[in-house]
C-alpha cells in the first residue's frame, strides 16, 4: 500500500483520475471505522474515564464534583482485611476467587473432554454437538431460574429423589448461604463449557493429521499422543478459551442473582453485585465507581499481557 | 461498567428525543406516568386513578422500564431527570424523592396543598418526604405499615392459638404450631424481609421509644445499647422458628405458605394482603391480622408516593390534574381498597374496609395524634438507603450466622452505619 512500492511496481505516470481514486481507497476504511471508532471512543474510553473520575468524589444518588482524593479506595482496602464478620467487599472478592477458579478449570476441562469425544469420529456428531451448545443461547436469567428451581430441596433434585425413595439423599446448597457461590458455579458451568467445546473442536480439527500418523507409526498411545503432542499443539485455543471465560466470570451479575435470590446473609456478593448495588441502590455512588475501576484494572491486568504477547508474535 | 454505559446512552437518547417536544403550544393532555405497579392487584388498583383522570380527560401514558421492579425504574428515572426529560410524575419512595428535591428538579405543586388543606388530613411525620422546605414537590397514595403478623385462622384454631399481646406470648404460640408439627415462621430469607422483621422485633423488644432513637434520630448509646442486643437476641430466637429452607425465598412465596396452611404465620408488611385477596382469602374468616405482639399503639409505616417534577408549562395542567386526583378521598378510597393499603388521607371513610384496613386506618390516626408514626427502617423510611442497606448487611449476616453474637452485630450495626453516613 505504500507510496514507494507503488513507484516501483508502477512507474508510468498516473492519471488525475486514478489518484483521486487511490485517495478514496486509502480514506474508504477510516470513513467506515469512524462512526464506530468514535461511538467506542466516548461511550466506552470515554465513560472509563468518567467513572474514574467518580471514584475520586464523594458522589451520593448523583454524580458530584468533591473529590476527596484515595478516600473511596481507602475504604475498599481496609474491607479487604474484615474478615470476621465478613465485609461485603470480602465476601466479593473471596467469591470471585472461588466462583471464578472453579467456573475456569472446570469449563475448561469438561469443554476439552467434550471436544476430544466428539472427535473420535462418531456417529450422530451432528446431533450431539449442538446439543452441548444450546445452553449458551439462554439468557444467564433464564439459566439461573432454572437450576434455582431444580436444586431448590422443596421442589427440586432432592423431593425427586426422596420421591424416587432414596431418602437419606440431602443436597440443599442452593438455600445454605455458604454453598450459594458453588451453585452459581454450577449454573455457569453448565452453560458456558460446550461453547468451549466448540473451541476446542475447531482446534481439533485444525491439527494436520500427518503428525498424528507420524505419532502412531512411532508408536505412541492414544493417551500419549493427545497429552504430549494435540494439546500442546491447540495451545492458542486453550488462551483464547482462558480470556473469554475470565473476563466472563468477573463481568457474572445476573446468573448471580437469579441462583441465590437477591443474597441472603450478604454472602453471594460478587464484585459485579458489589458494584451495582453501592452504584445504584446504596447511594455510595462513589465507592461503586472505586470498585469498578478496581474491577477493570484486574480485567486489564489479565487482558494487557495477553494483547502484547499476541500483537508481539504477529509482528 | 456496562450499566453504568446503558445508563449514559440512555440518558442521551432521551435528551435527543426530548428536546423537540418542549416547544409545542397547546395544553399537552397526556400524563407521562413512570411506576411499577404492574402485577395483577397493583395494575387494577392504579387503574382507579387513570379512570378519574380520563373523565376529566387526561390521557394516560406509561413509560416503559425495562426489567421492572422499582430498581430498574429509579435507573431509568434518573436517566431521564439527568437528561432534562422528566415524566410528568413517577411512583417514587422515601429517600429517594428527598434526593430530587433537593436537586431541585421537583415541581412545586404547595397552592394546591393549601388548597386541599393537605398539612392537616396527611399524617404528620409522613411529610417529611413530600415537603422540603415548606414547598410540597410529592403527594401519597398510600400508607403501608410494616409491623404486622398474618395468621392462617384453620391452623391457629387447629393449634388452639390465641393471639399473641407480647413477644414471649408469640414464642409460646409459635412453640406449639412447632409441636403440632406446622412450619412455625414463614419467613422469606431475603436481606429486606430479614430487616423487615427485625423492626418489629426492635420496637417489640426496646418499646417504640427507643425504636425511634435508635432508627430515627441514630442515637449511638440506643444502637449499642443491651436493648438492641437483646433485640438481636430475640430475633435469633425466632430463626428456631423458620423452615431450614428459608433462605433466598421471596416474600410472597412465604404467605402462600400461610395461605395453603404449611405455616402457620408470617411478619409481613400489609401489601401481604394483596396475595390472600388473590387466593380468595377473606380476612377475619381465612386469616387474622394482628399488630406485631408489642408494637400494637404504633405504626412502621411506609408509603408509595407520586413525585412532580418541573416540567414545561404545557404540561402543568395535566400534572396538577394527576396530583388533584391522587388526593380526590374517593380515589384514595377506591385506590386503597383494592391495594390493600390504608389511604394516605386521615379523614376518609373506612366503611368500604376490611377488618384489617379498618385497624390500619384506626391505628394510624392514633400513632399520628401520639407521635408513634414512624417511618420502617428496613422499607427506607426511617434512614437514607446508604445507611438502611448497612442495617441490611447486620441484620442478614446475623441471621444466616455470619455475625455470630449479639455482642459483635452491635458493633457491626453502629460502624456500618457510622461508614454509610
Amino acid at each position: 500500500m505504500t507510496n514507494t512500492s507503488q513507484a516501483v511496481t508502477a512507474p508510468i505516470v498516473r492519471s488525475a483520475r486514478g489518484r483521486v481514486r487511490d485517495q478514496m481507497q486509502d480514506l474508504l476504511p477510516r470513513l467506515v471505522l469512524a462512526p464506530s471508532f468514535l461511538l467506542i471512543l466516548v461511550f466506552v474510553y470515554g465513560f472509563n474515564l468518567w467513572t474514574l473520575l467518580l471514584s475520586f468524589t464523594n458522589s451520593r444518588a448523583f454524580p458530584t464534583f468533591n473529590f476527596i482524593g484515595w478516600a473511596n479506595y481507602a475504604k475498599l482496602w481496609n474491607w479487604t482485611f474484615e474478615r470476621d464478620p465478613p465485609s461485603n467487599w470480602y465476601t466479593a472478592i473471596v467469591n470471585m476467587g472461588l466462583f471464578g477458579s472453579l467456573y475456569v478449570i472446570f469449563c475448561l476441562a469438561l469443554g476439552l473432554l467434550l471436544a476430544i469425544f466428539l472427535d473420535q469420529k462418531i456417529r450422530g456428531e451432528g446431533f450431539l454437538r449442538p446439543l452441548y451448545l444450546y445452553p449458551l443461547a439462554l439468557s444467564f436469567i433464564v439459566t439461573g431460574t432454572a437450576w434455582k428451581l431444580f436444586l431448590d430441596p422443596r421442589i427440586g433434585l432432592e423431593k425427586a429423589m426422596h420421591d424416587l425413595g432414596w431418602t437419606s439423599f440431602h443436597f440443599d446448597w442452593v438455600v445454605d448461604p455458604r454453598m450459594m457461590i458453588y451453585c452459581v458455579a454450577i449454573a455457569g458451568i453448565w452453560q458456558t463449557s460446550g461453547f468451549v467445546m466448540a473451541m476446542f473442536l475447531a482446534a481439533l480439527r485444525g491439527i494436520d493429521s500427518e503428525i498424528l500418523k507420524a505419532a502412531q507409526i512411532d508408536g505412541a498411545s492414544t493417551f500419549a499422543t493427545y497429552r504430549r503432542i494435540i494439546i500442546p499443539l491447540i495451545r492458542p485455543a486453550f488462551m483464547s478459551a482462558l480470556i473469554i471465560l475470565t473476563h466472563m466470570a468477573i463481568k457474572s451479575y445476573d446468573l448471580v442473582l437469579s441462583v441465590t435470590g437477591k443474597n441472603p446473609g450478604g454472602a453471594a456478593e460478587l464484585p459485579s453485585t458489589f458494584m451495582y448495588s453501592y452504584t445504584f441502590t446504596r447511594n455510595q455512588m462513589g465507592v461503586g465507581s472505586a470498585s469498578a475501576v478496581i474491577m477493570l484494572a484486574t480485567i486489564a491486568a489479565i487482558m494487557v499481557p495477553y494483547l502484547y504477547s499476541e500483537l508481539k508474535e504477529k509482528r | 461498567m456496562r450499566l453504568r454505559l446503558v445508563l449514559m446512552a440512555g440518558a442521551m437518547a432521551a435528551a435527543m428525543v426530548g428536546l423537540p417536544s418542549a416547544g409545542s403550544a397547546a395544553d399537552n393532555k397526556e400524563i407521562q406516568m413512570l411506576h411499577w405497579w404492574t402485577s395483577g392487584g397493583e395494575a387494577a388498583a392504579l387503574s382507579t386513578i387513570k379512570d378519574a383522570l380520563a373523565k376529566q380527560g387526561y390521557s394516560w401514558k406509561d413509560v416503559p422500564v425495562a426489567g421492572g421492579g422499582g430498581g430498574a425504574a429509579m435507573t431509568t428515572l434518573k436517566a431521564m431527570v439527568a437528561a432534562g426529560n422528566p415524566p410528568t410524575a413517577s411512583q417514587i419512595l422515601g429517600y429517594y424523592a428527598l434526593d430530587y428535591a433537593d436537586a431541585g428538579k421537583l415541581a412545586d405543586i404547595s397552592a394546591l396543598a393549601a388548597k386541599g388543606n393537605w398539612a392537616k388530613v396527611i399524617p404528620t411525620a409522613l411529610q417529611k418526604f413530600t415537603t422540603t422546605d415548606g414547598k410540597w414537590g410529592a403527594v401519597p397514595v398510600n400508607i403501608h405499615s410494616v409491623n404486622w403478623i398474618w395468621i392462617n385462622k384453620t391452623v391457629m384454631e387447629k393449634i388452639g392459638g390465641t393471639e399473641p399481646k407480647s413477644f414471649d406470648e408469640l414464642t409460646a404460640l409459635l412453640d406449639k404450631a412447632k409441636q403440632a408439627g406446622v412450619i412455625p415462621l414463614a419467613l422469606g430469607g431475603q436481606p429486606w424481609q430479614e430487616a423487615t422483621m427485625f423492626d418489629s422485633v426492635v420496637t417489640s423488644t426496646g418499646g417504640v421509644e427507643f425504636y425511634k432513637k435508635a432508627f430515627i434520630d441514630l442515637d449511638e448509646s440506643a444502637l449499642k445499647s443491651d436493648t438492641m442486643k437483646k433485640s438481636f437476641d430475640n430475633l435469633a430466637k425466632l430463626r428456631e422458628y423458620v423452615d431450614p429452607n428459608y433462605a433466598g425465598r421471596d416474600w410472597n412465596l412465604a404467605t402462600s405458605m400461610v395461605i395453603k396452611g404449611d405455616a402457620l404465620l408470617q411478619v409481613m408488611g400489609d401489601w401481604a394482603k394483596g396475595e390472600f385477596k388473590v387466593a380468595n382469602k377473606e380476612a377475619g374468616k381465612d386469616y387474622l391480622c394482628y399488630r406485631f405482639p408489642g408494637t400494637d399503639g404504633s405504626v412502621l409505616y411506609n408509603t408509595d408516593m407520586f413525585a412532580f417534577f418541573q416540567v414545561s408549562a404545557d404540561r402543568k395542567a395535566a400534572q396538577t390534574a394527576l396530583a388533584e386526583t391522587t388526593m380526590n378521598p374517593d380515589v384514595q378510597i377506591a385506590f386503597n381498597v383494592i391495594k390493600g393499603s390504608a389511604p394516605a388521607r386521615m379523614d376518609v371513610s373506612d366503611e368500604k374496609f376490611d377488618m384489617c384496613g379498618k385497624k390500619a386506618i384506626a391505628d394510624i390516626k392514633a400513632a399520628n395524634a401520639k407521635g408513634t408514626f414512624l417511618g420502617s427502617m428496613a422499607q427506607n423510611y426511617a434512614q437514607p438507603p446508604a445507611i438502611a442497606t448497612a442495617y441490611y448487611d447486620v441484620v442478614t449476616k446475623f441471621l444466616h450466622g455470619e455475625i455470630k453474637t449479639s455482642d459483635e452485630a452491635v458493633k457491626q450495626l453502629v460502624a456500618g452505619i457510622n461508614s454509610a453516613k
